[in-house]
């Protein structure tokens, strides 16, 4: 084969990378990095007072929050209003979405539609809501109900579209009554872009918690952020955006979580 | 039960595809059906299957179909169309449940076909562990769950590789040899035809129409890997196909 005077060279490797692969730990060394750095910025005076408080100011502050039960005062109504709000605007557009997957008529009247309530930014409309469902809760649910909503019959819709007709004809094919095809074939195959869409359905209604909780609430994380932004209290303001973003990586871990139950057999 | 085509036609649009289709399909027996691609074999499987209705002529069920019979008309299909969030049992149990078959009447009948088509012990495996040759071995134990008195198989093994396809022609030899079904079989494959067929229905190209039925007399369970009659067969349905297979081929071409 190869003359003996020829040079041997291995042949370079190039195939590797665009393979996401877990590594946890990564993301908490960013975190880490990023708050020892603000640490010593504001010890060192480095970064001044003024523009961000001490992350151990702010841990105090949360556990002050804590010791006097000011936490759950804020956090229970808080959580309550996301809860029963994405719970209402999530499966009623889960259903709507199924909907307009599988009627045609349903899917010309009510895709124009959503695609006119998308992009108005809900908040403009908490007016209308209060006059509509009161100023009390009634108002914040149908905010977070609605934020939710939109999105979430897109994901659904989308995700309906996609699920393989060939499942489907084959559900046909042995006889099977449209209730099952649709509870066996094209809700199962549909879920992963459903619960693709809740990650983002959801994260709109934790801002959106908040923008309700802001125009008027005396209890929750929002109205406690208004009322720390009004003082410039930074370490208190800190300490609710922190609140925020838990929640936040809590609801997107708890999708991951139903997730590796439910979507287990995808390769 | 028998099926009766009688002067099944055709059309697409401007597109005939199939022109006056008339043929019997024997009760016990295994009808392969070959031709060029994009003759129609597909869309005749699927006016069989009641998926989809001829423009001219009628497919006939004559006869009632047997007894305990749950899905008289009952598909295999290339891709497997398993259910891939569903075991392998729970695939099976997918077609009984509708019948109202479920707890130990449903688990006796999913082992029973499991155990048929040895399976038995990949039952809570999922799809996605499985190779194609058992995908499609889950197929065919979902199809003999229901006990149909047809099988409509379109080119259930084109999807495998050569050596699992010997292996699953073996089984499903083995299978017919213990309860004789009646199935139509689509394929591209002429040794597949030879091997599994007891007649072979040839295609024209496009519209297609039937050239000849060959008759293949040999029984099933004494043919065999590279037997020379089967040869002999297979080289003869090849000179019948060969020009119109060509033909189709440049067909194709010209749009
Ligand atoms: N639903 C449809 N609408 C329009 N044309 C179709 C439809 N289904 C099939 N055809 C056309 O009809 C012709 C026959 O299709 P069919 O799939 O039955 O052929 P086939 O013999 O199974 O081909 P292959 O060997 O490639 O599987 C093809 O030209 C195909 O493009
Ligand atoms: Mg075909």
């Amino acid at each position: 084969m190869a003359d003996p005077g020829t040079t041997a060279r291995r042949v370079d490797f190039r195939g590797g990378g665009f393979a996401p692969q877990s590594r946890r730990w990564v993301g908490l060394v960013v975190f880490v990095l990023l708050i020892a750095f603000a640490e010593w910025g504001t010890r060192t005076g480095f970064i001044s007072a003024l523009t961000l408080p001490k992350p151990s100011d702010v841990l105090e502050t949360f556990r002050q929050l804590y010791e006097t039960g000011l936490l759950w005062k804020h956090l229970i109504p808080s959580l309550s209003r996301l809860a029963v709000g994405a719970a209402l605007g999530a499966s009623v557009g889960i259903g709507v979405g199924v909907l307009i997957g599988l009627f045609s008529y349903i899917r010309a009247g009510l895709v124009p539609l959503i695609a006119a309530i998308f992009p108005i930014p809900k908040i403009a409309l908490l007016p209308l809501f209060v006059i509509w469902f009161g100023i009390d809760e009634g108002s914040k649910y149908a905010l977070i109900a609605f934020g939710t909503f939109t999105p979430t019959v897109v994901a659904t819709y989308g995700a309906v579209d996609n699920v393989d007709r060939s499942l489907i004809r084959m559900g046909q094919s042995f006889g099977l009554s449209w209730r099952s095809i649709v509870l066996k074939i094209v809700l199962p195959g549909a879920m992963p872009g459903i619960l693709s869409g809740l990650r983002i359905s959801l994260a709109i209604a934790i801002i959106l918690l908040v923008a309700a909780e802001m125009l008027g609430a005396e209890y929750g994380i929002g109205a406690y952020i208004l009322e720390a932004g009004a003082l410039y209290d930074l370490e208190r303001l800190f300490a609710g955006v922190v609140i925020l973003s838990l929640l936040g990586v809590l609801v997107s871990a708890a999708i991951s979580m139903i997730e590796r139950q439910l979507l287990g057999w995808r390769t | 039960m028998d099926i009766r085509l009688s002067g099944v036609s055709h059309a697409y649009g401007q597109m005939e595809v199939m022109r006056d289709i008339t043929l019997d399909i024997p009760s016990g027996q295994i009808v392969c059906i070959v031709g060029p691609s994009g003759c129609g074999k597909s869309t005749l499987l699927r006016f069989i299957g009641g998926l989809e209705r001829p423009d001219q002529g009628e497919v006939l069920q004559m006869g009632a179909p047997p007894e305990g019979c749950l899905n008289p008309l009952t598909y295999i299909f290339q891709d497997f169309a398993l259910l891939p969030w569903r075991s392998v049992a729970g695939n099976v149990s997918l077609v009984l449940e509708d019948h109202g078959i479920r707890g130990t009447r449903a688990r006796e009948i999913i082992d029973d076909v499991l155990d048929r088509t040895k399976l038995t012990d990949f039952a809570k495996a999922l799809p996605k562990q499985l190779s194609g040759g058992m995908k499609q071995r889950v197929a065919i134990a979902r199809a003999l769950a229901v006990r149909p008195a047809v099988m409509l198989m379109d080119e259930p093994l084109s999807a495998l590789d050569s050596q699992t396809r010997e292996l699953l022609m073996d089984d499903l030899i083995a299978l017919w040899t213990r309860t004789p079904f009646t199935a139509v079989y689509v394929t591209h494959n002429l040794a597949e035809a030879v091997r599994l067929g007891h007649s072979i229905v040839v295609l024209s190209r496009r519209p297609g129409q039937i050239r000849e039925i060959v008759e293949i007399r040999k029984p099933l369970a004494e043919r065999g890997f590279a037997d020379p009659d089967l040869e002999a067969q297979q080289k003869h349905l090849w000179n019948l196909m060969r020009d119109e297979a060509r033909a189709a081929d440049a067909e194709l071409l010209h749009g």
